[in-house]
C-alpha cells in the first residue's frame, strides 16, 4: 500500500487545476515512477495526489499550423520512440527515449514527469534543451510559456506553481528545421540505470560551415545545462578537425560536474570533453559536413 | 479511500471495490488471488511483478490499481490455456529457463509482449536483450532464457 492521504482523479486539465487548488498540499502523478517509489520510500511531500495518469489531452503529439511540434507532458517513452512525427522532425528525441530505464519503465513514465522532477539526469532533458523547447504550462491565472532553461531553478526545483500543470512541450520549426541531432547516454550499464552523463547536440551546416550548434548535457552540471560559450566561440566556423579539438577544449569551461557514489567530478569532465567530440563530430556527418 | 474499478483479468470481467492507495501487484495478489506476479525489488527495477495491461508490459508493483480500471489484464496464471502452455511458456520448459521461479512469471509476461511485438518483424538477439532488460533473473545467466525466446518466435 502506498501511504496516500487523499487522491483525486482529474477528469481533465481545468479538473487538474481545480483539484490542486483544493489542497495545497496536493501534487500530480502522470506515470507515478518517481512518484510511486518516492511515496512508497516515506519520502514526504507526495502523500496528497492528484491523478493525470493517462489524461487524453496531455498524450497528444502533432504540429500547429506554424509548424511548432507539439508534445504532450503525458506521452511516454514508447510513444515518443514509436511515433512517426518524432522520427522524422526530431529523431534525438526518439534515441533519447530509447535510453531510459526498461521496456516497463519506458511504458508508463512520460516525458512531463521526466522534465518536473527536476534531475539533472533526465535523459529527454539535454535534447529538449538543444531544442529550444518552450513548456506550456497551464493554472488558476491561464497559460504561461517558459523556454526549458529557464525552467530548471536548481537540483530538483523547477519553475512551476504548485497549482500548475505542465500541459505540453512546443518545439518551434525554426528550432528543427534543417538541424541534425544525436544523443549520447553514457552510462554503466545499458539499460536500467541513470546516466553518468547524457550529451546532446545539434548542428546545422552550410558549404561545411558550422551555421549553427547546439550542444546541451545532463549531469554536467547541478541542472541540465547548455554549453553557450562554447557554442558562441565555434559558430560560423569551418568544419575541420581545429575545430573538434576546440569544442572539446572548451566545454570544460562550460560544466560544472560533482563527485558522486556514480563517478567523480574527474572522471565526468574525461567523458564530457570526450562525448563533445564525438557527438559534435556525429552530427556534422549526419548534416553532411565534411571534418578535414 | 475506496474506488470500485472494473477490469478484466486473463479474459475474465471483474468488478472490484480497491482501496486507492492498492497498486495492481496488491489487488491481483491479495484481492483476486493471482499469485503468479510476485514482488522482488517494489520499485520498478526487477520485473518480477511485470504484467500486461492493454497488452502493454508494466512492472504492477508501481502501476495504481485504479490505473487498471476499464482495462485488460494479462498475467501468467491466463497464458496457459485448457491446459496448454502457450508457446513461451512450453519453450521455457524446454529450454531449462526456469531455475528457482521466482522471476519466471515476469520474465513469460516480457517474453509474450516480445513476441506479440515482434511476430512478423525480424528481430535480433539484441532486441531481445533489449526488451527484456526490465527483468532481472539472479540463477540462469538469461542465456537460456533468450534462446526460450527465439524458439517461441518459431511456434505458433
Amino acid at each position: 500500500m502506498f501511504p496516500l492521504k487523499s487522491y483525486e482523479k482529474a477528469e481533465s486539465v481545468d479538473h487538474a487545476i481545480q483539484l490542486l487548488q483544493d489542497n495545497p498540499e496536493a501534487r500530480p502523478i502522470a506515470g507515478g515512477t518517481d512518484v510511486l517509489i518516492r511515496l512508497r520510500d516515506g519520502k514526504t511531500g507526495y502523500d496528497h495526489l492528484v491523478d493525470i495518469h493517462q489524461l487524453e489531452a496531455l498524450r497528444q503529439i502533432k504540429t500547429d499550423e506554424d509548424g511548432t511540434l507539439v508534445i504532450g507532458s503525458g506521452v511516454t517513452f514508447s510513444m515518443a520512440m514509436e511515433s512517426e512525427l518524432i522520427r522524422e522532425i526530431i529523431p534525438i528525441l526518439s534515441t533519447a527515449s530509447e535510453t531510459v530505464g526498461g521496456p516497463q519503465v519506458r511504458n508508463v513514465a512520460t516525458i512531463g514527469g521526466n522534465i518536473c522532477n527536476g534531475v539533472t539526469s533526465a535523459d529527454s532533458a539535454s535534447p529538449l534543451m538543444a531544442l529550444n523547447t518552450v513548456l506550456q504550462l497551464e493554472g488558476p491565472r491561464g497559460t504561461r510559456l517558459v523556454p526549458i532553461a529557464e525552467f530548471y531553478l536548481g537540483p530538483g526545483k523547477v519553475d512551476i506553481g504548485q497549482q500548475e500543470i505542465l500541459v505540453s512541450f512546443r518545439i518551434g520549426e525554426k528550432d528543427y528545421k534543417g538541424y541534425y541531432g544525436h544523443y549520447h547516454k553514457y552510462a554503466m550499464r545499458n539499460a536500467m540505470d541513470i546516466a553518468t552523463i547524457g550529451c546532446a547536440a545539434l548542428c546545422k551546416i552550410e558549404a561545411n560551415q558550422l551555421t549553427d550548434l547546439r550542444l546541451a548535457y545532463g549531469v554536467a552540471a547541478p541542472v541540465p545545462i547548455r554549453c553557450t560559450n562554447t557554442e558562441q566561440a565555434v559558430i560560423g566556423k569551418p568544419v575541420n578537425r581545429d575545430l573538434i579539438r576546440e569544442i572539446e577544449s572548451l566545454v570544460e569551461k562550460d560544466v560544472n560536474p560533482r563527485t558522486s557514489w556514480r563517478a567523480s567530478k574527474e572522471f565526468r569532465l574525461q567523458i564530457i570533453s570526450e562525448l563533445s567530440n564525438r557527438v559534435v563530430t556525429q552530427v556534422i556527418e549526419k548534416a553532411g559536413g565534411r571534418i578535414e | 479511500m475506496n474506488k470500485i474499478i472494473t477490469f478484466t483479468v486473463n479474459g475474465k470481467k471483474r468488478e472490484l471495490n480497491v482501496d486507492v492507495r492498492s497498486s495492481l501487484l496488491d489487488v491481483l495478489r491479495e484481492i483476486v488471488g493471482m499469485t503468479g506476479a510476485k514482488e522482488g525489488c517494489g520499485v520498478g527495477e526487477c520485473g518480477a511483478c511485470s504484467v500486461l495491461v492493454d497488452d502493454l508490459l508494466v512492472d504492477s508493483c508501481i502501476y495504481m490499481a485504479v490505473w487498471a480500471d476499464g482495462k485488460s489484464i494479462r498475467t501468467v496464471e491466463g497464458e496457459c490455456r485448457d491446459g496448454k502452455l502457450s508457446s513461451v511458456q512450453k519453450s521455457y520448459v524446454e529450454k531449462g529457463a526456469v531455475q528457482c521461479g521466482f522471476c519466471t512469471p515476469g520474465f513469460v509476461m516480457a517474453s509474450t509482449a516480445f513476441k506479440e511485438r515482434f511476430k512478423d518483424k525480424t528481430f535480433t538477439r539484441d532486441d531481445i536483450r533489449r526488451e527484456h532488460a526490465g527483468n532481472i533473473c539472479r540463477c540462469t545467466g538469461y542465456e537460456s532464457i533468450i534462446e526460450a525466446v527465439e524458439q517461441s518466435m518459431e511456434e505458433d
